[in-house]
């Protein structure tokens, strides 16, 4: 038996997060360290058992055939201080052969893994009621000898061996991860990483599962169905290959691998029978974590009459508590000493599968998560994670009194790795979860379906059918939902460009504005749907709250960062009020939020695609007004959006035959009917979510000359009659319509056509929205400066008559006001409002011409 | 002496039932949950129980085959655990849990509970045997007498047949060790409550006992527990229900009646309380939190279990009607035919009745009639189709008008809310169903309603105040149901969306502030002084016969198909182009919307199929008239201010 004086330095039983501070005697005098647990292995293994009989007789013949193939294993007796005979120990490669062989391993203590060993023990205690000799059997076979763990076809060598090769060899130059900075793909992945180990000091080995099985798919097998045996020998693997590169390499304790993205189960509702002590990987939103809960590993006893001491394993919650002293034959003498006893961090997590993986009018399901120390409190409730762990189901106790049983086990996951998605999210596109979810047929259709001449018109037309004609505004919610491609300028300093597509609806109500939002609001994996009137600036940004429960502050995040990558419908735009809108300006173009709160300074991303939906500011349009006076909104707001659509009751009698006839055929029309008539939302949701992730179009040569013609064009027919009609930004806005368009047809490269068809949309969409009603000509100033050109130049000439008439009146250093307004209303020949007089005096004394102040005006 | 393991004897289960239950009306003498208390039932008898999905919980893992070993003579059993909670074993015998015959299957639980705003008329006529009887005599029904009819059946049929083929054996020696085996539970479960246990042995007792009528329920069981009803003060037994095929094609929300094994062994209840107590080691127990623990498992004397035979969605929960409307049995047929034929007067007298009811009103009773045949029948994309949600506007309101109008739907329809809304009601009620996370269940509100519920909201009581945001949120969570027939479940983290089918009538004095498809003003042609008699003797002066064929008039027109030919299809849009010519402002396309909304509902429940001619220019007529009295409503209005 271990001396006490050792207990202290145990890494397994301590308590709180262990893993940052390395503990001082292991790191300081590792020599003396190095000698005493040797010492305290070899003494473990001489001392009688005091633990379960069979097992100790049963140990050493266990150990002989395990390690009778790689014999330095025999040598590597662990560095563990407690009994090498106890059922914990007992058989299992990782807790025998964890302390590496090699002489720079001895100091690092090995730490006992509760996650995968909670459920084991079972097993074997009823092996040997069972009468079988070993958990280990050689099974003999032609080729000579071969062992394998028992119950698994794990060859514990060939194993190691071939996972020492995976860590030494992987190399995969196409795959990048997020974590991968710093790392050269060209060098084995996983050498680079032990070399992070080793300057870093946290002993976690984390292993890509699919990089894997790439590698070798009999190994990834293994891993899979029989994590409790395999994991562990890669432990050992690890840690060999380490501690032979770095033997001087202080660690807190034995590098501990942790395999993740196992492909076997993606979703929680998969979960099934099968499953069970498997390695697999789901997906989910933590909705509850527990306290920290102390758990006792390893219960320690001393005889109250000889100060005999021994040591008891928790098996499934329970102590055997010893009933008699193995020393002095005392019966009922022994007595738990709790602060020698081990124990390990605990969590219980409870995960829900997250709502995209739900069907529909079902309620989601949980599952409980287990996680060990480390790994505690590594995530908040909220916190959307990908876990990687074994599956367990655990029958509910016998009770001792009661004979029946409940039939039913609990289920839960024993955690391995923890990968956070979310918070992923803020900062770059989260491809893998995306990308996984189409399988092959699926791409085959959606490809099959890009190929078709119409496909624009096809998914045009399956947009909303409930909501008729509008072709034009649905195609360009469509390019919306396709979105431009992303650009990366930081490098010469502009930052990204918006590859987002903003949309505004404007239009007479009943035009089914909000049923379009409804629409796109359900169509979209992140919408957001708001309504003007009822949010505030805070709902649409981010708040600052204290939590109830910890008096910790927690940011918490409006409608425009929620939408991140997606779209926010804003319904009812005009009934926002001005600063709430006012938030909208830096989301709209730069993107981003920021936020200055409560000492919490911070920048948002918020790429979000806005369509907002606005009446008219008489509720009813009017015709005699520009598209400004009819929305009254801000033009800086107005400009940022890249197509601005009027809905207008066309009051037209072919229209409305139309009209009328598909409205009749929705009421009689069983939804079977409308199902074949139309593509199925799912699939126009695949098919924008596959050109989201993987085609990025790229200006060709061809499309780029189309649009400088078509600027330019947009421009001379401006400058021709005297004024700018188009911007850089309503460039910009043409570049990401032509991009989204190609992406609708899956196409890398932007096309003419594709700028064709942005042209045609983007004049569709101002020729409605700003012809001027006087002139109607085209003329994106009314948008930008709010006032048509034509307004302009009257607004000019008004100001220089009124410069002449106050010429005109020679040398009075001061005139009236009203006499001034009298005198132009009856020199000039329109009628003079007040609005225009002061607009005109206004300009004039931005000439430095004249000041006004009150009701008289001064000459300069 | 058991049967290997073979997954056929799963499937013969299931089909035995279902062909014993489709024999005459045998459906009918299994005992009902919903009409007999728990504890004059049987425990591990066949039972039905006609149920709403209220919560699903997530799927549990069972001991589909265990085997039990006796350590004394080392003999080994092994032991089906479909249909049970408990793995039984012998007194001398220990459940092998690694045994590696051990086969481990899934199940899923649903918490259902029974149909929420269920009208008395349905459980009532549910008792009876025959749904013919009900034409003969459906009315005052002394609860002790069907119940005693209800038992004593049940005691007599079901053990020896039932109990033998769901212990998937075949040969009939198996009988003596059953009864042992009952008396068995009987030993174990002693602690438990008492009624329930006698009964199973002897039946003769449990029905004198049931006679005493005494149907206190569970009188040791701990008050609070909340058994999450989505409306207050309803009653009736939750239920665990325990489904093990095809959970998938089940949604919250669903009307089911499910055909399966009682459980109610005490057993369930003391594994929890022991488990309490000693709870301080065992690992496993500091995975639920205690709340959810007393949710997912409460005692089985207030929330018993059924472990599922059988189990179908319900179409309607109307007992006068046959259950399902789409089989092709001729009994069906036969049925929908017969009515139809009469289908005329019944429209006849119930218009009048309404007529009376609406204080004289026809226009408002014919509009009544249209709501009330409403049902989604389809959506397209986020557009619900065949919502008609009306506003019964100029209510008056200092009589009980309104309370007393939904009395008498309530005698109409199978299921029914009446919300009366005020600044308090609609500030302190639950109406959006939330999960709670430490109790890990949906925490129920007002609107979780089934399929084809009538929502009776009342506005004439709204006085004016303040709104908190409790208030907001569940005035925009009627203004979503109503406008999109779907409610959004707070789940904390985020909102799903539900959707619904609740036909929504909002009485008020003015306008509706919540938004309806339809106003409707009130023109009362008799203002009755004592308005509490005057609807009292309406109802009594209808025959119970009448009224039941009132009530399968508006359950089965709900159920019939629609369609309009291409015909009328031009005949519609020449009418729509003409009225827009002459008046472009007045008629849009959410005109055009309701007209045929009403001309849909209008030839339904004319029993007509399809659209003619003569009902389109009906449902013209009928908005043109009832557009003139908003009109002149509005007029009036105008000119007192």
């Amino acid at each position: 038996m271990s001396s006490p004086a050792s207990t202290p330095s145990r890494r397994r039983g301590k308590r709180g997060r262990g893993s940052n501070p390395p503990t001082p005697q292991d790191a300081r005098s590792p020599p003396s360290q190095k000698r005493r647990t040797d010492d305290s292995t070899s003494t473990g293994d001489l001392q009688p058992m005091p633990t379960s009989p069979p097992a100790d007789a049963q140990s050493p013949g266990a150990a002989d055939a395990l390690f009778s193939s790689p014999p330095q294993f025999r040598h590597s007796a662990i560095p563990l201080d407690f009994d090498i005979s106890s059922p914990l120990t007992y058989g299992t490669p990782s807790s025998r052969v964890e302390g590496t062989p090699r002489s720079g391993a001895r100091g690092t203590p090995v730490r006992q893994r509760p996650d995968l060993g909670s459920v084991r023990k079972a097993r074997q205690v009823d092996l040997h009621s069972d009468g079988l000799a070993d958990d280990i059997v050689a099974t003999e076979q032609s080729l000579g000898q071969k062992l394998v763990i028992w119950g698994t076809d794990v060859n514990v060598a060939s194993c190691k061996e071939k996972f020492q090769r995976f860590l030494q060899r992987f190399i995969d130059p196409l795959d990048k991860e997020d974590e991968d900075i710093g790392l050269d793909l060209n060098e084995p992945r996983y050498m680079q990483r032990l070399q992070e180990i080793n300057m870093v000091g946290e002993p976690f080995l984390n292993v890509n599962c699919d990089h894997l099985r790439s590698f070798d798919e009999n190994l990834y097998r293994q891993l899979i169905c029989y994590p409790q045996e395999v994991i562990p020998t890669f432990d050992m693997a690890a840690n060999e290959i380490f501690f032979d590169r770095y033997p001087d390499s202080i660690l807190e304790h034995q590098i501990q691998v942790r395999p993740y993205n196992a492909l076997k189960t993606r979703n929680m509702r998969n979960l099934n029978p099968e499953d069970i002590d498997q390695l697999i990987t789901i997906s989910g939103m933590v909705i509850r974590s527990s306290q920290l809960i102390p758990e006792m590993q390893e219960a320690f006893f001393r005889c109250q009459v000889c100060a005999f001491t021994t040591r008891v394993e928790i098996d499934r919650g329970r102590i055997a508590e010893p009933s008699v002293c193995k020393n002095c034959n005392t019966t009922h003498s022994m007595a738990l000493i709790h602060n020698r006893s081990m124990f390990s961090d605990k969590q219980m997590i409870k995960l829900q599968e997250s709502p995209e993986d739900m069907p529909a009018g079902q309620t989601p399901h949980t599952v409980a998560l287990f996680a060990h120390n480390d790994l505690v409190d590594k995530v908040q409730p909220g916190d959307r994670v990908n876990v990687t762990g074994i599956y367990r189901a655990v029958p509910i106790r016998v009770n001792p009194r009661v004979s029946s049983v409940k039939s039913v086990y609990r289920t839960h996951i024993d955690v391995i790795h923890y990968r956070k998605t979310d918070s992923k999210r803020l900062h770059g596109v989260d491809e893998e979860t995306e990308q996984k979810r189409f399988t092959e047929e699926r791409v085959e259709l959606l490809k099959e379906l890009s190929k078709k001449a119409d496909i624009y018109e096809r998914l045009a037309l399956a947009l909303a059918p409930s909501i008729y004609e509008h072709e034009d505004i649905k195609k360009g919610i469509l390019l919306q939902l396709f979105g431009g491609s992303r650009k990366d300028f930081t490098h010469t300093g502009r930052g990204n460009f918006r590859a987002e597509i903003n949309i505004l609806l404007c239009g007479d109500p009943g035009t089914s504005k909000s049923q379009l939002l409804q629409y796109v609001y359900n169509l979209v994996p992140r919408g957001q749907y708001t309504s003007g009137k009822g949010s505030s600036a805070v709902g649409l940004t981010a708040y600052v709250m204290k939590d109830p429960e910890t008096r910790q502050l927690v940011l918490q995040t409006g409608a425009l960062v929620l939408s991140d990558n997606g779209i926010c419908c804003i319904d009812e735009f005009d009934k926002m009020n001005e600063s709430t809108r006012s938030v909208l300006h830096e989301v709209m173009e730069q993107q981003t939020l920021s936020i200055a709160k409560a000492g919490i300074i911070c920048q948002l991303n918020a790429r979000t695609s806005i369509l907002a939906a606005a009446n008219p500011i008489e509720s009813q349009w009017n015709p005699k007004k520009t598209t400004i006076e009819n929305i009254q909104l801000p033009h800086t707001l107005l400009s940022r959006f890249d197509l601005i659509f009027l809905m207008l009751d066309p009051r037209d009698e072919a229209y409305d035959r139309r009209l009328a006839r598909h409205l009749v055929s929705l009421y009689y029309q069983s939804e079977e009917k409308m199902e074949e008539e139309y593509m199925d939302m799912a699939v126009l949701r695949d098919y924008i979510a596959y050109a989201r992730s993987y085609v990025n179009p790229r200006l060709g040569e061809e499309a780029g000359q189309a649009l400088i013609e078509a600027y330019v064009d947009m421009r001379k027919i401006g400058s021709g009659r005297g004024m700018v009609s188009a911007y850089p930004r309503q460039l910009e806005s043409l570049i990401r319509l032509a991009e989204a368009h190609a992406k609708v047809r899956f196409s890398d490269k932007v096309e003419t056509v594709d700028v064709e068809e942005a042209k045609r949309l983007h004049r569709e969409a101002l020729k409605q929205s700003a012809t001027d009603p006087k002139t109607g000509i085209v003329d994106i100033s009314i948008l930008t400066t709010g006032m048509s050109a034509t307004a302009r130049k009257r607004k000019e000439e008004l100001a220089q008559a009124l410069r002449k008439l106050i010429q005109s009146k020679g040398k009075a250093p001061s005139l009236k006001y009203q006499q001034l307004l009298d005198d132009l209303r009856a020199q000039s020949d329109i009628a003079v409002t007040k609005e225009m007089f002061e607009e005109a005096l206004r300009a004039l004394a931005d000439e430095d011409f004249l000041t006004v102040t009150g009701k008289t005006v001064r000459l300069l | 002496a058991q049967n290997a393991p073979n997954s056929d004897w799963e499937k013969k289960v299931t089909e035995y039932f279902k062909e014993k239950l489709k024999e005459n009306n045998a459906t009918n003498w299994v005992p009902s949950l919903n009409d007999v208390p728990v504890h004059y039932l049987k425990p591990n008898s066949l039972v039905k129980f006609r149920c709403m999905v209220q919560d699903m919980f997530d799927p549990e893992f069972y001991m589909g085959v265990y085997e039990t070993v006796d350590p004394n003579t080392n003999a080994r059993v092994l032991h089906f655990g479909k249909y049970r909670d408990v793995a039984e074993c012998g007194p001398q015998q220990e459940i092998d849990l690694n045994s590696p015959q051990t086969v481990t299957s899934e199940r899923q639980t649903f918490y259902c509970v029974p149909v929420p705003g269920e009208s008395a008329w349905v459980k009532e006529i549910s008792f009876l045997t025959e749904p013919v009887l009900c034409f003969l005599n459906p009315w005052p029904h002394a609860y002790i007498s069907a119940s005693q009819a209800r038992v004593s059946p049940s005691t007599s049929y079901t053990p020896s047949r039932h109990k033998r083929s769901y212990e998937e054996d075949e040969d009939m020696d198996l009988h003596p060790s059953k009864q042992k085996e009952q008396h068995m539970a009987c030993k174990s479960c002693f602690p438990g409550s008492g009624g329930d246990i006698h009964g199973c042995v002897e039946p003769k007792r449990l029905e004198t006992e049931a006679s005493a009528g005494h149907h206190v329920i569970s009188p040791n069981c701990s008050p609070p527990l909340d058994l999450n009803f989505p409306l207050p003060g309803e009653k009736g037994p939750a239920c665990l229900v325990k489904i093990y095929e095809s959970w998938e094609s089940f949604k919250v929300n669903d009307v089911l009646e499910v055909f399966g094994v009682l459980s109610v062994d005490p057993v369930l209840s003391i594994v929890n309380s022991e488990e309490r107590d000693s709870s301080s080691l065992d690992p496993m127990e500091c995975m639920d939190t205690m709340e959810e623990q007393r949710v997912h498992s409460p005692p089985a004397s207030l929330v018993p279990r059924i472990h599922v035979i059988l189990a179908q969605k319900l179409q309607h929960i109307n007992p006068l009607l046959p259950a399902c409307l789409n089989e092709e049995e001729s009994k069906t047929c036969e049925f929908v035919s017969n009515f139809m034929s009469e289908l005329s007067p019944v429209r006849a007298e119930l218009l009048g009745f309404l007529t009376h009811a609406l204080l004289g009103d026809s226009l408002a009773a014919e509009y009544l009639i249209l709501h009330l045949i409403s049902t989604v029948y389809g959506r397209r994309d986020v557009l619900p189709l065949g919502k008609f949600t009306v506003n019964l506007s100029g209510c008056p309101r200092s009589s009980a008008f309104t309370e007393h109008l939904y009395r008498l739907i309530q005698q109409l329809v199978p299921a029914s809310y009446h919300l009366r809304m005020s600044i308090e009601s609609m500030n302190h009620s639950r109406f959006i169903p939330h999960k709670d996370y430490t109790a890990n269940r949906l925490v129920s509100g007002l609107l979780q309603l089934a399929s084809n519920t009538s929502l009776v909201i009342d506005e004439t009581q709204l006085e004016q105040g303040q709104l908190d945001t409790a208030g907001v949120h569940n005035v925009t969570a009627l203004g979503n149901l109503i406008t999109w027939q779907k409610v959004d479940y707070d789940f904390n983290y985020h909102r799903m969306e539900f959707p619904c089918n609740i036909n929504v009538l909002i009485t008020s004095e003015g306008r509706s502030l919540l938004p309806s498809d339809c106003q409707v003003h009130l023109q009362p042609q008799i203002i009755p002084p004592n308005m509490e008699e005057y609807m009292s003797s309406l109802l009594t002066a209808v025959l119970p016969s009448v009224l039941n064929k009132f009530r399968i008039y508006l359950s089965l027109l709900r159920l019939l198909d629609y369609s309009i030919s291409d015909e009328v299809t031009k005949a519609v849009e020449e009418d729509f182009v003409e009225m827009r010519k002459n008046n472009p402002e007045s008629v849009t396309a959410d005109d055009l919307h309701k007209m045929l909304l009403v001309a849909r509902f209008l030839s339904l429940s004319a029993g007509q199929m399809t659209l003619s001619r003569e009902r389109w220019l009906r449902a013209k007529q009928l908005e043109a008239l009832r557009k003139a009295r908003l009109q002149q409503q509005q007029c009036v209005n105008g000119n007192e201010l």
